[in-house]
């Protein structure tokens, strides 16, 4: 639908400075998101959301589609039925105020551009709303269209530009009005794979030098990760966890965080004590030493990059059977039968390397130090 | 491979559909571009010598009738555009902003006027809101006032906006489906709200669908000559156009110069359209959006809602019922209801009129045949050949849309009166098979529309797929193709049926005896005379009957298509 093969040219990047227009007038703001819910009819969509989000922070709402994340997000804007619960800003409860009265900034996933404006027009709308002078909305929207590289299509109309062009419009009609909190519904999914990642370099940017509050809502874990300093991990209407992403993809909270941020092996059984200390046994009967584990019913998350293959003198290695191989470009991925369980192994693509045949008798070391425990 | 493509020689694989499209550019050329084309020329020919000359418009803008019926028709399709947008702005907000439990009823019966022609419900309105019809007469009783409702150009203006409306509606409430719910949110996230949000953004977009509807209610009514006849108001152009043809004779420049204002006014009509709508796509709904957000009216507003629909919806019916009254009533003259009820009528239309009802039916399916025909073989050699100027095939074809019927009407009478039938030495313009062609001419456009968008639907890997089988392109055709179509040919055909059954203005021109004449006609006749409103109205009842049935399998047909066609689109992966 969007033309977004046009490559990005240098003077459509995000400029290096602010604005004088726009200059140290957005103060940043908490939002305090307490018991959360919200039905579409008969169906729950957001069950019991307690989300605290810091001034200034570039905050990512993860999950499948339909976990409730952009509901959440439209939620906070205003759109949609009123939710129980308190959605504060800055301390001010905004459940049941109308979208208008709220002062949130929010882009779309296909940017709602309104086809009959300008793009000049686009973007002084909400300062005609706001009654704002002539001269002075003026001097905001070409700081506004400035900002975002631009400029010099203030005068064409939303269909002559590109997806990426359209965006960056979209952008700039939203922070011109210096809203409290930018919201960002799934903003780089119309966009091609190259456009995406420069733009999210972008907007990381260009949050940093506005230092607005902001929400991203995507699917895409690698998205999230990149630019985000928190994210909410979501499933199902309920946040399944919050933190850094470093944090949250290296202690995940349960198996379905394990499995949404990057590829683990998740392995069902139970913590028994040992006369060397606690072992995880998996129902397929795979033996590891684990750390502090209570004794109990309990998963161990295993990432394929801690388990690696012994070659050669295979002493200290488990024995195992490769049963498949997928080529990934930077490495490879091995489904291995290694102790009653399917583990997926991977391993580093060197030029000229080759790949393990399927059936090949091999050994693996599992660093379980690497290994978490989740207790159900 | 490579051997069997060298031995085919190039020129038998486009020699086909080079010899379809010549047929087709034959049949439009002989009985849509020269008729016009011919009309054309009269208006701006001197009647004596035979020498190019302005002075017919001189004479027609020097006459004072003339004038008038100018104005009279630029006044009456303005402001029945004006009362139609009246009717539909407040149906179509309400349908498509608000959980309304009537918008069904709204949408359902806003179509019902559309299946019968305005000139038939006419004298059912003299009898509901004439000067001595129902209301006034209460109204007299009661209040001692009476409305000039029906009084000349009101009455036109009055029957017309009431029949046209709906296409106002249909193309307003699409655009107004249309418009991403993002739109609407995206304003109000900047602190819109209300009627400015509606002025600034919501109307805007919905702009090309009412510039649309509104253009096509002017032309038609512009254009209209049944419903000025009937109403007895001949000081339009139209109805000067048919009377000077019939009264003065085929050689009487006014006719002609009337046709030609009345070409250059659809024509008009249609640019302005094409401006409201250029550059202008406007349908902004994408995968995963929906349209504008419809709030719940609470029950006082749905109260009110209702209220001012049932007022709206009994005025847009009144001609129907007043019509169905009249063909069951014994007398109905100085009284609010007839006097009593008889089926008497009905006897009268089914026996004495029994020849308009076949006629009709014949003229209308013959008709329908042609389009369908005509439309498939356009729109195939359009979609799926390289054929040179193809794009023109379909560009003349729809041209009919902005052809009057009472100039095509004129055209033929002047182009084919010269013509002998062979064998009887009739005149070809007096021979019943002329009024099929011109109906087939008239309705093409809706055919090939219904056509062009069942091809549309078809994955051309199908036919490849056929093809690589080592089918035929004929072959391809008549069993993969035809059959795919066959939903939205049936469509065509109907549409084109339902439309040609109750056309009047074409035909009037070209019916040269009682005989060959069809029902529309027909019942123009009976409205002539008081004693033959009865049977008249019955056949009205009867072609509304006539036409609402095929409108109804053509809406049946049409969705069974659709669903058939994105049935194609999922398995065949087409589109």
């Amino acid at each position: 639908m969007n033309q977004t093969s046009t490559p990005i040219a240098a003077e459509t990047a995000v400029a290096e400075t602010l604005p004088d227009a726009l200059q140290n007038r957005l103060q940043p703001i908490g939002i305090d998101i307490r018991d959360l819910s919200l039905s579409f009819g008969a169906t729950q969509v957001l069950k019991g959301i307690d989300l605290k989000i810091e001034p200034g922070e570039f905050f990512a709402f993860l999950g499948p589609s339909g976990s409730g994340k952009s509901t959440l997000l439209r939620a906070i804007a205003g759109f949609g039925p009123t939710p129980k619960g308190t959605i504060a800003l800055d301390g001010q409860d905004v459940v049941g105020l109308a979208p208008w009265k709220r002062n949130v900034g929010m882009v779309f996933q296909n940017y709602a551009l309104w086809p009959h404006m300008s793009v000049a027009r686009n973007v002084a709308y909400g300062l005609d709303e706001r009654r704002v002078p002539k001269r002075e909305s003026v001097a905001r929207v070409n700081a506004a269209l400035e900002l975002v590289g631009m400029r010099q299509y203030a005068d064409r109309y939303p269909s002559q530009l590109s997806g990426g062009q359209q965006q960056r419009v979209a952008l700039a009609r939203t922070i011109v009005v210096e809203p409290r909190v930018l919201l960002l519904d799934e903003p780089l999914s119309n966009l091609d794979a190259n456009l995406r990642v420069q733009m999210r370099q972008d907007l990381l940017k260009l949050q940093r030098r506005l230092g607005i509050t902001t929400i991203f809502v995507t699917h895409d874990q690698e998205e999230a990760n990149t630019i985000c300093d928190r994210i909410a991990v979501m499933a199902d209407g309920v946040v399944q966890q919050i933190g850094k992403p470093d944090d949250v993809y290296d202690n995940p909270a349960n198996s379905f965080v394990a499995n949404f941020l990057g590829t683990a092996n998740v392995l069902e059984g139970h913590v028994e004590k040992a006369a060397s200390g606690p072992v995880f046994r998996s129902a397929g009967g795979l033996e590891l030493p684990c750390g502090d584990g209570k004794a109990g019913a309990a998963k161990l998350v295993l990432r394929p990059q801690s388990i690696a293959f012994v070659d050669g003198g295979a002493a200290d290695g488990l024995q195992g059977r490769v049963r498949s191989a997928e080529f990934l470009g930077g490495m490879i991925r091995y489904l291995v039968d290694v102790g009653g369980e399917a583990l997926l192994v991977d391993e580093l693509h060197a030029r000229g390397s080759g790949r393990r045949r399927e059936g090949e008798a091999v050994h693996v070391r599992i660093n379980h130090e690497q290994a978490v425990l989740i207790h159900r | 491979m490579s051997s069997a493509a060298l031995r085919r020689p190039a020129l038998t694989s486009s020699f086909g559909p080079y010899l379809v499209a010549g047929a087709v550019f034959l049949f439009l050329g002989a009985f849509l571009i020269i008729p016009v084309l011919k009309v054309i020329q009269v208006a701006f020919q001197d009647p004596a010598t035979g020498s190019l000359t302005l002075v017919n418009f001189q004479d027609f803008f020097a006459s004072t009738l003339f004038r008038q019926s100018f104005f009279n028709s630029l006044y009456v399709a303005s402001m029945s555009v004006v009362f139609a947008s009246a009717v539909a702005l407040p149906l179509a907000y309400l349908t498509t902003r608000f959980n309304f439990s009537g918008s069904v009823v709204i949408q359902t019966l806003a179509f019902v006027p559309l299946i019968m022609p305005p000139f038939i419900g006419a004298v059912a309105m003299q009898l509901l809101f004439g000067s001595n019809g129902s209301l006034n007469l209460l109204l007299r009783n009661h209040f001692g006032v009476t409305l000039p409702i029906m009084e000349g150009l009101n009455g036109v203006i009055f029957v017309q906006s009431l029949h046209y409306f709906p296409f106002i509606l249909i193309n307003l409430s699409a655009s107004l489906r249309n418009i991403d719910r993002s739109m609407e949110e995206a304003a109000q996230m900047l602190g819109s709200s209300g009627l400015r949000l509606f002025r600034r953004i919501v109307f805007p977009l919905a702009m090309p669908g009412y510039i649309a509807g509104a253009s096509l209610v002017f032309v038609k009514v512009f254009d209209d000559l049944g419903t000025p006849l009937l109403l007895n108001v001949n000081t339009m152009l139209a109805p000067q156009a048919y009377l000077r043809i019939s009264s003065v004779g085929i050689s009487d420049p006014m006719g002609y110069v009337i046709s030609c204002i009345l070409i250059l006014f659809s024509i008009f009509a249609m640019w302005v359209s094409f401006l409201g709508m250029r550059g202008k796509d406007y349908s902004t709904t994408q995968k995963g959006g929906g349209g504008l957000a419809k709030r719940d009216l609470r029950p006082y507003e749905a109260a009110l809602c209702y209220l001012v629909v049932l007022s709206i919806l009994a005025i847009v019916l009144a001609p129907h019922l007043g019509l169905l009254l009249l063909s069951f009533g014994t007398i109905w003259s100085f009284s609010v209801l007839p006097d009593g009820y008889t089926l008497a009528h009905y006897e009268t239309a089914l026996t004495s009129a029994w020849g308009f009802i076949q006629n009709t039916l014949l003229y209308a399916g013959l008709a329908g045949l042609i389009d369908i025909i005509l439309g498939t073989a356009i729109a195939y050699v359009v979609m799926r050949t390289g054929v040179i100027g193809r794009k023109w095939l379909d560009y003349i074809a729809m041209a009919a849309l902005a052809v009057p019927g009472v100039v095509l009407g004129i055209g033929y009478l002047r182009v084919f009166y010269s013509v002998e039938m062979p064998g009887s030495g009739q005149p070809l313009a007096t021979w019943w098979g002329i009024i099929v062609i011109a109906l087939a001419v008239r309705r093409l456009p809706y055919a090939l529309r219904s056509c062009t968008a069942a091809l549309q639907q078809i994955s051309p890997s199908l036919e490849e797929a056929s093809e690589n089988l080592g089918a035929s392109k004929f072959a391809t055709v008549r069993r993969i193709v035809i059959p795919l179509m066959a939903g939205g040919l049936v469509a065509g055909f109907v549409t084109s049926f339902a439309t040609a059954a109750v056309e009047l203005s074409a035909t009037i021109m070209l019916v040269a005896s009682e005989r060959d004449a069809p029902l529309a006609y027909g019942l123009y006749l009976f409205m002539q005379s008081a004693a033959g409103r009865g049977p008249g109205a019955a056949l009205g009842i009867i072609a509304v009957i006539i036409v609402g049935l095929a409108t109804y399998f053509s809406h049946r047909l049409i969705d069974n298509a659709r669903r058939s066609r994105t049935d194609v689109a999922n398995n065949g992966g087409g589109h």
